[in-house]
């Protein structure tokens, strides 16, 4: 068998459906072995970027592996901050690209460039595949790298001679690595110690992050939440990884976080993180993070925990086997649930009167559409049942905060590395992923140009992705920094042209509506939510809104900016 | 918290671009390497370094930890943290040798123990295998004399058996 041939075979045996893709000279075998098959689904992008956040939308809203395909040179380039994004929020992802034959590595020879040594720190784990008999071996050690331990993109850097050498395709069903052994369960005496904190805490917090949601852990989150009578917060990551509408949220954790819960934070005594990174965007200035918490934390990956803040209770392992664990322990020898209902009676008494000064609020305006109504009157139509894709800046963080995501999954944001143009390409694979689903971009007239090439994928699928520009005519987050650090001084924030987002939606064959008025909201929302097919809703904002509470770089959390 | 130097022996996959993916991690984390020697094992599918680097232990936790994630890192031991250690390193040093300075250098060769491995009428080449504070006191010594080049191989570490084991 060739190997490209080999290739889509791995495919199918790793149960590959779909995958995302950009034809070019170092992967033509490839595409000539698709081209032969119906098993696996090419879905054809404008752009190798899209391409890899596509395969990243899918794998977020699936759990399952996404895969990329791009050609050698400019291809494997352009696919680069597609896994960095993947990467920084640890997505399993496996990335196929070409290369030039293996005699010619090192010439600079047509469309070469060393792409496993410029994706090295922004992939799990690469390879340059020199010969055909390792192909098989190398496409079940990536796919299995990719989805176990903390999992992350994987690069297969695949020489053009190499596609076409013939080999012996055996395909291990089950692949050991010596030097690759995550740690899943966790330790026993750490999971006693973990109780015996929370068993003594005053003030407790349980914070929750995106290794929730990739470890599938959400049941046992609030099993554990409910039984201990803990106030919930989430980061970015970890939203929907427990129900926003639920009494116990105290919402998102952070720079845009509420107030009740970075004051919770900033008072408890007993903070448990899991599946949280402790990101600079999570604590503000470290030394004024949880003073006086003691801190224990569950996280698969040992290098997340002691990294930025010290952790008394350290639990290598996964995150819902760790929290199986825990559970298991208090059903045998914890305290009854009426114990914690009573000992946490005055923490939530103090929690429900930061709660009440100041809630996520906003003031209305009869002049504008003010986006965080959007956002609540999204959330009152869907009820949660919606794929959430965000771009980024101002209206990722008013759908973090407005947007109560009531299940895991169903919010597809870049939180790590922040990537503008990562949300509608998301949405693409999002909604390949989940074709019986609404599936929704939240974006910003700014993100949204930059990836605005792939309204032709998205209508060649035939994908109903509702786009919702909140349309503030700003480059609004560095706006917003600018307002409130560097005196107003708007450098490079607004754009000269700024397109018909209508005229483009036509352009391409979709559908574009743009409403003004606030009176126009929730029918126009109504209207497209019922519609079987791609629309654009350019909603029109007030131009200067702000993103509060908002906790300023290097600041302690408990320093807001308040409105 | 204090800085202290930290010896690593690292046993990785012997595959292209291990080396890479390991200098690629202190560069891009900011970490130091004061010295790296690598070299094959007995089991040619392995490599070993040893790796040396400074920090304090809240740092060293973070690098032993990162080179452990790395998928083709397949062992990494603290060799300075677990007791009794052996440690040596060796320079070829290229001195000037005039007749009026040639006693001078046998004498310090002798009291160190060292060998002189290569002869021209103007220049021996001396061999010193030691600790870093046996090379060092060497180089100091011979710096007035006149070295020409200097080449360090970087440290190589090996852990003592425990003795009454
Ligand atoms: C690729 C990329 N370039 C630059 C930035 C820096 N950045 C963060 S938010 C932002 C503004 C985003 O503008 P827009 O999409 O209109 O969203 P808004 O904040 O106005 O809602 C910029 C430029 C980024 N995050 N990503
Ligand atoms: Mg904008």
């Amino acid at each position: 068998m060739r190997g490209a041939k080999m290739v889509v075979e791995a495919l199918k045996r790793e149960g590959v459906e779909v995958i995302f893709g950009y034809p070019g000279g170092a992967v033509i075998d490839i595409y000539d072995e698709l081209y032969k098959t119906d098993e696996v689904r090419h879905v054809l992008v404008r752009h190798e970027q899209g391409a890899a956040h596509a395969a990243d939308g899918f794998a977020r809203s699936t759990g399952k592996v996404g895969v990329a395909l791009a050609t050698s040179g400019p291809g494997a380039t352009n696919t680069v901050t597609g896994i960095a994004t993947a990467y920084m929020d640890s997505i399993p992802m496996v990335v196929l690209t070409g290369q030039v034959p293996t005699k010619l590595i090192g010439n600079d020879a047509f469309q070469e460039v060393d792409t496993t040594g410029v994706t090295r720190p922004i992939t799990k784990h690469n390879f340059l595949v020199k010969r055909v008999e390792d192909l098989p071996r190398i496409l079940k050690a990536a796919f299995h790298i990719a989805r176990t331990g903390r999992p992350g993109p994987v690069l297969v850097d695949l020489p053009k001679d190499v596609q076409q050498a013939k080999g012996e395709f055996d395909y291990p069903e089950e692949i050991q690595l010596r030097s690759y052994n995550p740690t899943y369960e966790p330790h026993l005496k750490q999971i006693e110690r973990a109780y015996q904190l929370l068993e003594k805490a005053e003030r407790p917090v349980f914070l929750i992050g995106g290794g929730v949601i990739s470890s599938g852990a959400s049941e046992e989150v609030r099993e554990l939440a409910e039984r201990l009578n803990l106030p919930v917060t989430m980061t970015l990551m970890g939203l929907g990884g427990f129900p926003g509408d639920h009494d116990q949220s105290l919402g998102m954790l952070g720079m845009h976080g509420t107030y009740f819960a970075n004051m919770a934070v900033a008072n408890s005594d007993v903070l448990l993180a899991v599946g949280a990174r402790f990101d600079d965007r999570v604590t503000g200035r470290v030394d004024a993070f949880a003073p006086s918490a003691k801190i224990i934390h569950i996280d698969i990956d040992p290098t997340s925990i002691q990294k930025n803040v010290k952790v008394d209770v350290p639990i290598v392992g996964d995150c819902k086997r760790s929290l199986e664990r825990l559970l298991e322990l208090i059903k045998a020898v914890g305290k009854p649930k009426k114990y914690f209902k009573e000992r946490y009676k005055d923490w939530w008494d103090q929690i429900d009167i930061w709660r009440k000064r100041y809630p996520l609020s906003y003031k209305e305006d009869p002049n504008y559409i003010k986006p965080q109504y959007v956002l609540e009157k999204l959330y009152e139509l869907t009820q949660g049942n919606a794929i959430i894709c965000t771009e980024v800046g101002q209206n990722q963080m008013w759908t973090a905060q407005f947007y109560k995501f009531k299940y895991p999954r169903t919010l597809i944001s870049s939180g790590g590395l922040g990537t503008m143009g990562f949300g509608f390409p998301a949405s693409i694979g999002a909604q390949m992923g989940n074709p019986g689903k609404l599936v929704i971009d939240i974006a910003g007239d700014g993100s949204i140009q930059m990836n605005i090439q792939e309204l032709a994928t998205a209508m060649d699928q035939r994908l109903p992705i509702k786009i919702i520009i909140l349309n503030n005519g700003f480059l609004g987050m560095v706006r917003q920094w600018q307002e409130l650090f560097y005196e107003k001084r708007y450098s490079a924030v607004k754009f000269t042209t700024i397109p018909d987002f209508v005229k483009i939606a036509e352009a391409y064959g979709a559908m574009g509506i743009r409403i003004t008025k606030t009176q126009e909201v929730e029918p126009t929302l109504k209207q497209i939510l019922s519609m079987d097919k791609l629309v654009i809703l350019d909603v029109i904002i007030s131009p200067e809104e702000g993103v509060f509470p908002m906790v300023p770089a290097g600041k302690a959390t408990t320093e807001m900016i308040l409105v | 918290m204090s800085e202290r130097k930290c010896t690593l022996s690292v046993l990785v996959e012997n595959t292209p671009g291990t080396l890479a993916r390991v200098a690629g991690l202190f560069s891009g984390r900011g970490f130091n390497i004061d010295s790296l020697c690598v070299a094959e094992t007995l089991d040619p599918t392995l490599s070993h370094l040893t790796l040396v680097t400074r920090g304090d232990d809240q740092i060293i936790e973070q690098i032993i930890k990162q080179l452990r994630r790395l998928v083709d890192v397949y062992k990494v031991v603290d060799v300075t943290e677990e007791g009794d250690y052996v440690e040596r390193e060796m320079a070829l040093i290229k001195v000037r040798a005039e007749k009026e300075n040639r006693e001078e250098i046998f004498r310090i060769c002798e009291i160190f123990r060292l060998k002189i491995v290569d002869v021209t009428p103007r220049t021996y080449v001396i061999e010193v295998t030691g600790d870093k504070n046996k090379l060092e006191a060497v180089i100091e010594l011979l710096q007035p004399i006149g070295i020409k080049e200097i080449v360090r191989t970087g440290t190589i570490a090996m852990k003592r058996e425990k003795k009454n084991a």
